[in-house]
């Protein structure tokens, strides 16, 4: 007999035995969200805009970053961190351009969490940093539960993957500050995706986010984007309140007992 | 698969609460893990049994709801259900809609156990 299943409870000592329930009500991502809480703070005090990029593996996350560095190195200080189940590839692709890069390799992880970025920090000097991009996991299921602590979530579709996605994969679709539709240069071969129908399945999220059409092969196109940067980076600088758009309900809306 | 990373932080869940009630075992976990949390009930389950094994949980009963999507239209004011990917106000068939319930991924109650 033990104290593990029970089998120690018998006829004769079951009353003394109590049984009770307890009324919980907090969030299943408690631990996660109290960390990411934390980084979140980190980044506010030494303002530093983070910005999550989530996508399907090959949607063009980190192409777009080059071109992000090649365009605004002079006038942002950049950093990213690189999260992939494996190698050191990504990350070595951002060095090449000057510009830090930590490498989170999650091994079988189909997502970033907080506790992971929050040991990705201890190796960034983050007072020299404007934009710290948080480059997820190629997946479009998994990251979307997880706050990291960032600003905002930026999700790319590139469109040989169909404008049918936002409807397919909602969380996801629905937890977007940002849309970008990358690869946009492919437009002219494929004639089965609408960016106008790609925009109205993300409305039909109740999501109101920007959708831009962009390729990193057109730089011309790529303004929006860096528009939209600035105006975060100056947004977070002037002290506005900037949380990735679908908070954890349970932490906002219903607190613990 | 991230169902068994979540049920790993909520069997952490369950041991603090258990040790904080002095309980010798968690009978019953209930749970609300609605339809726009981003987790897959039945992999919630399968990932439960991997992490309550050895724990004071290890012979809980895991109880699910899942709730349906409720809006709530901001143009008018129209309330009712909408589909998982179609969060259209019911009345009017707007997008401009605050989602009132379908996002808990909450930990509601515990059965314990405790030795008087």
């Amino acid at each position: 007999m033990c104290d593990t299943c029970g089998c120690n409870v018998t006829p004769g000592n079951a009353h003394l035995v109590d049984k009770k329930t307890v009324d919980v009500l907090t969030n299943l991502l408690q631990e996660n969200d109290h960390v990411a809480a934390h980084n979140r703070e980190h980044f506010e005090r030494h303002g530093v805009l983070a910005v999550n990029l989530m996508s399907s593996p090959g949607s063009g996350k980190t192409s777009l970053l080059e071109a992000t560095i090649e365009a605004l190195g002079n006038e942002l200080s950049m950093a990213v961190i690189e999260g992939d189940l494996e190698t050191e590839n990504d990350a070595e692709r951002i060095r090449a351009r000057g510009v830090p890069a930590v490498q989170i390799t999650t091994g079988q992880a189909c997502h970033l969490d907080a506790h992971m970025v929050h040991d990705a920090l201890h190796d960034m000097a983050l007072d020299d940093i404007d934009v710290l991009f948080i480059e997820n996991v190629g997946n479009l299921v998994c990251p979307a539960s997880f706050d990291l602590g960032h600003h905002a979530n930026v999700t790319l579709l590139s469109v040989t993957e169909g404008d049918d996605k936002p409807a397919k994969y909602p969380v996801m679709f629905r937890a977007a500050d940002l849309v970008l539709l990358s690869k946009s240069d492919f437009l002219e071969m494929i004639d089965d995706f609408d960016t106008n129908r790609a925009e109205r399945h993300v409305r039909e999220l109740a999501n109101a986010a920007p959708v831009l059409t962009l390729s990193v092969k057109r730089p011309d196109s790529l303004g929006p984007w860096f528009d939209w940067l600035r105006e975060s980076v100056i947004a977070l600088g002037e002290g506005r309140v900037m949380n990735p758009r679908v908070q954890p309900e349970g932490a906002t809306l219903h607190s613990g007992p | 698969m991230h169902e068994l990373s979540v049920c790993q932080g909520l069997i952490r869940q369950v041991e603090r609460i258990a040790a904080e009630n002095a309980a010798t075992s968690v009978d019953r976990i209930v749970l609300k893990v609605g339809p726009l949390s981003g987790i897959e009930p039945e992999l919630l389950r399968h990932a439960f049994t991997i992490a309550r094994e050895g724990t004071v949980a290890a012979l809980a009963e895991l109880e699910l709801s899942q709730g349906s999507i409720k809006v709530r239209c901001r143009l008018c004011g129209g309330a009712g259900e909408a589909a998982v990917n179609r969060l259209l106000c019911p009345d009017c068939g707007e997008w401009q809609v605050d989602v009132t319930e379908g996002e808990e991924l909450l930990l509601l109650s515990l059965d314990l156990e405790t030795s008087l």
